[in-house]
């Protein structure tokens, strides 16, 4: 007997062998298949980045997600440690980053590196993960965050709030420009792990009434520096 | 008449007579209608992006062997382990084989209707797996001990008071009526859970051939922790998932969630390119991937419904179909509900059986307007009944349509058989007749003319 | 124009006026019209059935019928469909499937031909009444025809028109699916017949005479008040 896989290639090509006919299109659509190409049809991500800003801001509204804008990263560090005591954080689990380093030394409670070891129970106890992205999709609302950008997998989501902390430079009008990004920051090494964000974590699946908060964060703060 | 289809007719009649269901089903739907239409407002051009979706399908489609080859391909270099089954019990042995070289105790697993096909929970218990579903309409429907109601929107059925006393005897939770602190009940509970997995289990909606990643979309979070927290992650597709390029989803992923969600995107659309890396800290040591046929190679062998497989299971057909909102999802008696479950169905488990279905239709289209990746849906359903004719015919359904064909070839019989049926029509209605007594038992006909339109016209030439 | 009527089987027998009517206005229009008695069922009972031999004898019927028309009209979404979208699938590799096609390209439902053929919106008729449209599945998603009945009911002097709640979702006709399925096609009618009884409107107003069989039934066997028209007899109306 052949494996599995011989199998199911020639099934495939035996299946393939009468073709089907193309799609009957609507539009005239171009080429939808060149990548990178402007997809003027999808929702608009704004053509400066002053509409880009407007229409993240108008997103972010929608998706019950708040959008912090500072001038600096000083005024981030200010906001961070103001959220942090309106809220009532007591652990802040943070990723080892740069940009965010000088930002929880302003903290004014428990820090703790999350890269320095997986600790899933201790990260569970954390009111709140702090994470770098990648870019951030205005069109959509999305931040991408990836298991380099966030400290690995889970703290982005396994903390009731998740802060993300970006410049404006970060801001891309549209999916499409994110995944080209993605694509030319990481060539053929990708991080193992990719992930848009859209918004707090969220559930209708009781009577469909919407609910934040299911299994990741309830609350996500985007502070956007510049 | 099939097993299946005896079973259909029963639980059919007696859900489209439960009058306050299907009003708690349109209603639980009204949300969703409205959001739907405010984000396909928001595409400059909803029907070019279907145009481009429908695309990126097809092209994979109708490539498939080399599209998946270059998947695997890469899927393999970024260090993920590659697994093909036939069919569903190949499916069930290589993830049991897993669970067994791993010592596994617990798994938790993230929604998959592709494991629901293959009966995989059944199958792990039974090797005596503790098996925990994440999502929150599929840890409902666990505890109910039933099926999804819908592939999308698994306990859309199920009131609130009912989920509070089912809460309150597996849990042992206090009674509530708000269905913000089911859902926290939910997540305390589960939150242990994933930490205390060996094993997660997702499933994929794209396949990233161009990149070798997975693509999963959810919007609680569950799959999220699936993938993160134990240290073995298995993922269950099926062949067709395949995509060519990255780019590919940045039409995909917003529709997907617009269609069947009324979202701009669902809350976490993650890529996962393997186990985790050096360097990064968290994460599984190991990423399987089981590819699943399953009769999926029997629909790609027809032609004529091939864009069957371009589905997203967004469940858009589902929300806008009024059969779906009437006789309800679990009627059908099938993994994949509604028009799309009544396409292919018949193709992955049998036309004898499943046929009755794409019968169960009045053909309105509304289902292959809504569908974002233009799949020709009620016309297969059409495709479906031809099929069947020709397999499996009828005695009933040949006398039938002959007997009214040799009626309607005749202009002289038919406008004879008029008269008389004309006539005797106060009679006919009371008569036990197949069809007339069926349309007579809830709707009236109207009085019928002495005079035909032929025999008017004949008289009325100047109108 | 030469206007040739394609009348659906059951129009013909149970709902004569509809026909009359739509052969009174296209007259009233300034066209010759006929009606070649050689027609009876265009076959898609048979069809929607599966069985696929049987309609493409009908088809081949049809095209024998309306040979050498210069336009084919009819006072049915559903029927037309049948002829302008399923006969050129039937016949399909076959040698009538020019034939079909060509057929297909001259073959109108009333409102489509009267305003996207003609141009025509006001006919000059009169109807002091409330009424509600719904949207024929086959005419709304397979001959796409949606503003134009509404604007030849806007164009009725002392006609109100009035949306409908449920204006796209079907009747739960289907042709034999409402017998062979009369749960789920009695389920549908109540969804529809509801939402149009609630609209408070005096007439439910189609351009497809199977769906009003199927709603007019029903209001019927329910006692509401309000009654079935097909939109040739409201635009017949000029007294």
């Amino acid at each position: 007997m052949s494996d599995a896989r011989t199998d199911i290639f020639a099934r495939i090509r035996e299946a393939l062998k009468v073709k089907a006919p193309r799609p009957h299109l609507k539009a005239e659509t171009s080429s939808p298949k060149t990548s990178v190409a402007a997809k003027p049809w999808l929702p608009d991500g704004g053509e400066t980045i002053e509409a880009s800003l407007q229409i993240l801001s108008e997103q972010l509204a929608k998706l019950k997600a708040v959008l912090i804008r500072v001038p600096d990263h000083a005024a981030a560090a200010r906001a961070l440690a103001e959220l942090a005591t309106q809220k009532s954080w007591k652990k802040v689990a943070f990723h080892g980053h740069p940009m965010i380093q000088p930002l929880v030394a302003a903290l004014p409670c428990e820090v703790w590196e999350a890269d320095k070891s997986f600790d899933k129970q201790r990260l569970e106890g954390c009111d709140a993960g702090l994470t770098t992205c990648e870019s951030i999709v205005a069109q959509l609302g999305s931040i991408l965050v990836s298991s380099q950008s966030s400290g690995g997998r889970a703290l982005s989501v396994l903390p009731h709030a998740h802060v993300v902390i970006a410049e404006v430079a970060q801001v891309v009008p549209d999916l499409g420009a994110s995944l080209a990004l993605a694509k030319s920051r990481h060539g053929e090494s990708m991080p193992s792990m990719l992930s848009y964000i859209t918004g707090p974590s969220r559930t209708g699946d009781i009577e469909r009434i919407l609910v934040l908060g299911a299994h990741g964060p309830k609350e996500l703060f985007l502070i956007l520096v510049g | 008449m099939s097993d299946s289809k005896g079973i259909f007719l029963k639980d059919a009649t007696v859900n489209a007579a439960d009058g306050d269901q299907r009003a708690f089903i349109r209603k639980a739907l009204g949300g969703y209608y409205t959001n739907r239409d405010l984000q396909k407002a928001r595409y400059r051009d909803w029907e070019r992006a279907r145009d481009a979706a429908s695309m990126a399908k097809w092209s994979a489609v109708n490539d498939l062997a080399n599209v998946l080859e270059k998947f695997v391909a890469n899927f393999e270099r970024n260090g993920g382990v590659v697994h093909w089954a036939r069919d569903a019990a190949e499916a069930r042995a290589i993830i049991l084989k897993i669970a067994e070289d791993a010592k596994a105790k617990a798994i938790v697993k993230s929604k998959c209707m592709t494991s629901e096909e293959i009966h995989l929970n059944d199958a792990l218990e039974k090797a005596g797996y503790g098996v925990v579903e994440s999502d929150l309409g599929e840890f409902i429907q666990q505890l109910r001990g039933e099926a999804p109601y819908h592939f999308v929107f698994p306990c859309m059925h199920v009131k609130r008071e009912a989920i509070s006393e089912l809460f309150t005897k597996h849990l042992g939770t206090a009674p509530t009526d708000s269905p913000e602190e089911l859902t926290m009940i939910a997540r305390r509970h589960l939150r242990q859970l994933y930490i205390d997995a060996d094993i997660g289990i997702t499933g994929a909606n794209f396949l990233v051939a161009e990149t070798g990643q997975i693509s999963i979309t959810e919007n609680e979070g569950n799959a999220r922790l699936t993938a993160a927290l134990p240290r073995i992650h298995i993922a269950l597709s099926g062949i067709e998932k395949v995509v060519n390029h990255l780019d590919d989803l940045s039409v995909l992923l917003p529709m997907l969630a617009t269609a069947g969600a009324g979202q701009p995107m669902t809350c976490y659309n993650t890529l996962y390119s393997g186990p985790r890396k050096p360097g990064e800290c968290d994460g599984p040591e190991q990423f399987h991937i089981v590819l699943l046929d399953n009769a999926r190679t029997r629909l790609l062998a027809d032609p004529e419904q091939r864009d069957a497989l371009h589905c997203i299971r967004c469940g858009a057909c589902l929300n806008v179909c009024p059969i779906f909102k009437n006789i309800g999802g679990l009627a059908y008696g099938t993994t994949y509900q509604g028009p799309i479950g009544s396409v292919i169905t018949p193709h992955l488990r049998g036309l004898k059986q499943w046929n009755h279905l794409s019968g169960a239709s009045s053909l309105c289209g509304a289902c292959t307007d809504a569908c974002p990746v233009r799949i020709d849906l009620h016309h297969h359903l059409l495709h479906n009944r031809r099929n069947a004719a020709k397999e499996s015919p009828t005695l009933f359904d040949r006398v039938f349509h002959n007997g009214f064909n040799f009626v309607i070839k005749r202009p002289w019989l038919f406008a004879t058989g008029g008269r008389l049926f004309r006539a005797t029509l106060p009679l006919l209605q009371k008569l036990p007749l197949p069809y007339m007594s069926a349309w007579m038992k809830t709707r009236d006909l109207p009085k019928a003319p002495a005079k035909s339109f032929r025999d008017e016209w004949k008289n009325h030439e100047n109108v | 124009m030469r206007v040739s009527l394609f009348i659906p089987c059951f129009v013909d027998q149970l709902t004569p006026k509809v026909g009359l009517a739509t052969a009174k206005v296209l007259k009233r229009l300034g066209h010759q019209v006929e009606f070649r008695t050689a027609q009876t069922c265009c076959g898609q009972p048979s069809f929607n059935s599966g069985q696929w031999d049987v309609a493409r004898e009908a088809a081949v019927r049809a095209l024998e019928v309306f040979r050498g028309t210069e336009v084919v009209v009819g006072p049915s979404g559903s029927c037309v469909a049948m002829m302008r979208n399923f006969y050129p699938e039937l016949l399909k590799g076959t040698p009538y499937a020019a034939e079909a096609d060509d057929l297909a390209a001259r073959t109108f439902e009333f409102s489509e031909f009267l305003v996207k053929k003609l141009g025509v919106t006001d006919v000059g008729a009169k109807f002091a009444k409330k009424v509600t449209y719904h949207d024929g599945c086959h005419a709304l998603r397979e001959l796409r025809l949606k503003e134009e009945p509404r604007q030849l009911l806007r164009a009725v002097k002392g006609l109100e028109l009035i949306e409908t709640e449920e204006a796209e979702t079907c009747c739960g006709f289907g042709g034999l699916f409402s017998a062979k399925f009369p749960m789920i096609s009695t389920a549908m009618v109540q969804v529809k017949g509801g939402a149009l009884a609630r609209t408070g409107a005096d007439f439910v107003v189609s351009s497809d005479p199977s769906c009003l069989l199927q709603i007019g039934g029903w209001l019927s066997r329910e006692g509401k008040p309000i009654l079935p028209l097909h939109i040739a007899e409201v635009l017949a109306n000029d007294a």
